[in-house]
């Protein structure tokens, strides 16, 4: 019988390890969060310099559609720069902790188990759950930074101690929320990648329904309180500060754990718990050509994707109404619109959201040919009759009419859940067409990524600051008055999509036009280097 | 005879390792080549740079008449390669990776396939994350060896098989060469080149340092006798060429080298030979002479 204690054996040596292979990957995730609170600090009183400006900005926020993006609304009526940071920042400082909690604890579990290098770690002297231990207290000392740089970042601009620090913690306790969900779904599935995707899908849902339940009335109804990432800024800092909403997080964190130690005891090391099955012992015609492999090992990803961002696509879509009526009774609001209908200006900023969500996913895509290399299938492939240049265009081929896929399955459900409403049917055509009119956009990306990758698989991931660049941009580019030159970084910036008629073909031409240019470079390259050896 | 494949004066570097210095190889058509070397000598460089998945830095490299860095595609068409540590595609099955393979090679023979997983004893219907080292090796192999190729590239083929399924490749082997196909294999199992392989070339350090027919090698080298004799055996030991004379209660033993066989042989009948024991030097002997300082430098710090 192994004793509670033995099971934890050398737990101390594995963190000691995981914080040397992530030296790198972890400052740069911690910091950049805290660099975000820090430019939001330093930023903000700029733009809103003074209370009635302030308040210009609580009026804009006082609508469903801008609270799907941002908080409940807290200090609405008296909006403080402490109060407007909480409401518009923290869920966008929460979801990346999320993500770096997700993938940190799949890191150190899941994916270590897939390769079997925790085969030959387990064989050592060291307790069976000593990894997943491990990997938990990486993710507290992560999210423990995550909490003091906020919190600090906070504090440096004049704002009140007690809430900043309040802040902080609501953001490293919603990463640590999520480290536990990871070491659940760690459990569940026998990949690493599909492990990720789970958590990242519960982070998803968690997004969704704190944006419909603080869509539907102020300060969020049952619906919001049921999303990890509500429970920070329920916390009310610089409003009305409580701290209760952190015991919610702190029972989630530790059930995670129980759950997760419960499954783990079921379990052979390297399997899941869901059973792999038999499949057939003929390939299908449809799997003989690049093209149909690529397909083959993305399908699951885009029918996931597609489900999910259609079920998104739709709960936005049905919010338009309350957009509309919002600014029917508050002729202020009208004016912030600047003559642009808002109904309009709603579609657009759904279409862009969802626009930069496809660009992600393009890049999880283009991002499939560096483990490909890396794990020696592109070798075999190479190794046949296939060149480099067709097997590196097939993907891409895949990966763009995938992105186009997903842009009309978005674009169709904002459209067909505002048609639930009062809109009539011809909405559903246009915003499909302007969502889809950001493929373009979506196509520099994908030739940014392709580029990187034909310079050396490595630096292929670099791409993700342009997305999180774009990103940033999108969502706050307009409220912080920064240079067009600077806004023109993101190739999402030089697109007016909504009413369609104002939509220019010139930039849709030049952006086409860059992304081909990018795409033949990242494949000229790709077929003058040396292929990295698995 | 034409040769299937030829490497001159190959070298490649990754920064600033030298992985190969100027390697010479050559795979004459129709035969079967031993590519022998510990880990690390630049075998799988090697081969990497035959497949055109690595640029040569400088030196000249024919495959089949062509340029493997500029013909990749036509080249891929008539050879088919196994690498020595398989990665499945996890989703697709064993089948269905054999399937792809042989179809992005341009095709395969339907029955042959059968036959191989049959002989194999390889079950296509687990995904590829299921199977074992072995399993995945088989899979690989099965893939090439249903191509109607005319050069099978094999790097280290048999790692991870058992020693029945080691039986069955070295048949499949024999068939390959006996249907005409020129085969490089490379191995570190010395049994396995030495029952396979019309010629050998050892590389150490990324050059090559014998390469040659086994009879050719064996040329190079001594061979061990074992005798009884009558006669007092001092002046045997005597004898130019003889090394490691050790004499024990009439029985002799000895290495002698192949040039002065002859005068050995003389002078063990002058001294009333009982029984005369020759063994030629095997495949592990001459291998470990081309490494054998290494072994003594270790044991010397050792």
């Amino acid at each position: 019988m192994t004793t509670h204690r033995e099971s934890l054996t050398a737990t101390r040596d594995l963190v000691r390890f995981a914080l040397r292979r992530d030296r790198i990957k972890l400052p740069i995730w911690v910091g950049g969060i805290g660099l975000g609170m820090l430019y939001a600090v330093s930023a903000l009183p700029t733009v809103y310099a003074t209370p009635e400006e302030r308040q210009v900005r609580a009026d804009l926020m006082d609508s469903p559609a801008a609270t799907m993006m941002s908080g409940p609304g807290y200090g609405l009526d008296n909006y403080s720069l402490g109060a407007m940071i909480t409401n518009e920042m923290v869920l966008w400082l929460a979801v990346p902790a999320a993500m770096m909690s997700i993938f940190l604890v799949i890191r150190h579990t899941r994916a270590e188990e897939e390769t079997g290098r925790a085969e030959l770690v387990r064989s050592a002297v060291v307790g069976r759950h000593a990894a997943p231990v491990a990997a938990l207290i990486v993710a507290l000392i992560a999210n423990a930074g995550v909490a003091v740089l906020t919190a600090l970042a906070m504090m440096s601009g004049d704002l009140a101690v007690g809430d900043s620090v309040a802040v902080g913690v609501g953001l490293g306790m919603t990463g640590l929320v999520f480290a536990g969900v990871a070491t659940v779904t760690a459990q569940l599935t026998e990949h690493a990648r599909s492990a990720s995707s789970l958590a990242m899908a519960v982070v998803g849902t968690a997004f969704l329904l704190r944006a419909i339940g603080d869509a539907a009335e102020p300060g969020g109804n049952l619906v919001s309180w049921l999303s990890p990432l509500a429970w920070g800024q329920q916390m009310r800092p610089f409003v009305d500060l409580r701290w209760w909403p952190l015991l919610l997080a702190g029972a989630v964190v530790l059930g995670t754990v129980a759950v997760a130690y419960a499954l783990s005891g079921r379990r052979d090391v390297g399997a899941g718990l869901l059973p792999a099955r038999l499949g057939k012992a003929e390939a299908s015609a449809s799997l003989s050509t690049p093209f149909g492999l690529a397909f083959r090992q993305q399908r699951a990803s885009v029918i996931g994707w597609g489900t999910g961002l259609f079920i998104f696509a739709v709960a936005s879509g049905s919010l338009s109404d309350s957009v509309t009526e919002a600014v029917a009774e508050n002729p202020d609001m009208a004016e912030v619109f600047a003559g642009q209908n808002p109904t309009d200006g709603f579609y657009a900023t759904m279409a862009l959201f969802f626009g930069l969500l496809i660009a992600a996913f393009a890049v999880t895509s283009v991002l499939r040919l560096r483990s490909e290399e890396r794990s020696g299938h592109t070798e075999a492939v190479l190794a046949t009759a296939v060149s480099r240049s067709r097997w590196i265009s097939a993907w891409l081929a895949f990966t763009v009419l995938a992105s186009a896929f997903l842009l009309a399955v978005s674009g169709f459900g904002i459209g067909l859940g505002a048609v639930s409403g009062a809109a009539g049917a011809t909405v559903i055509g246009e915003v499909t067409l302007a969502t889809m009119a950001f493929l373009p956009a979506v196509l520099v990306v994908i030739g940014v990524a392709a580029a990187l990758f034909g310079i050396r698989p490595g630096w292929s991931v670099w791409v993700w600051f342009l997305v999180g660049y774009a990103f940033f941009f999108g969502m706050f580019g307009a409220l912080l008055d920064l240079p067009d030159l600077i806004a023109d970084i993101s190739p999402f910036s030089h697109l007016t999509v909504m009413p369609l008629d104002q939509l220019d073909a010139v930039p849709l031409i030049a952006l086409a036009v860059i992304a081909a240019g990018l795409i033949s470079v990242g494949r000229a390259l790709f077929q003058h280097r040396d292929l990295d050896a698995p | 005879m034409s040769a299937a494949l030829k490497i001159q004066q190959l070298h490649k570097s990754f920064g600033q390792v030298k992985a190969l210095d100027g390697l010479d190889l050559s795979v004459q058509t129709g035969q079967v080549a031993g590519f022998l070397g510990p880990n690390g000598a630049g075998k799988s460089t090697a081969i990497r740079v035959l497949l055109g998945l690595l640029r040569p830095d400088s030196g000249s490299v024919e495959v089949l008449g062509r340029h493997p860095w500029d013909d990749a595609v036509e080249l891929h068409r008539r050879l088919a390669y196994v690498p020595g540590d398989v990665s499945l595609w996890p989703n697709l099955t064993g089948g269905e990776a054999i399937d792809l393979l042989c179809r992005l090679r341009g095709g395969a023979d339907k029955s042959r396939k059968a036959e191989l997983l049959d002989r194999f004893e390889l079950d296509p219907t687990k995904k590829g994350r299921t199977y074992s080292k072995g399993n995945r090796q088989k899979v690989a192999l099965v893939a090439a060896l249903a191509a109607n190729v005319e050069l099978l590239v094999l790097d280290e083929p048999t790692s991870g098989l058992d020693p029945l399924m080691e039986t069955v490749f070295q048949d499949c082997i024999a068939e390959a060469k006996t249907a005409g196909r020129s085969v490089l294999l490379s191995s570190h199992i010395l049994a396995e080149v030495e029952k396979l392989c019309d010629s050998v070339t050892i590389i150490r350090s990324g050059r090559a340092v014998q390469s040659g027919t086994l009879a050719e090698l064996r040329q190079l080298t001594r061979t061990t006798i074992i005798a009884s004799i009558d006669g007092s055996p001092e002046r045997l030991a005597e004898l130019p060429g003889v090394h490691d004379f050790v004499a024990d209660k009439g029985v002799v033993t000895f290495d002698v080298d192949h040039d002065r066989m002859a005068t050995a042989v003389q002078a063990l009948g002058a001294l009333g030979v009982r029984t005369l024991n020759s063994a030629p030097p095997s495949l592990e002997q001459l291998f470990l002479r081309q490494y054998g300082d290494d072994l003594v430098a270790q044991e010397v710090s050792a």
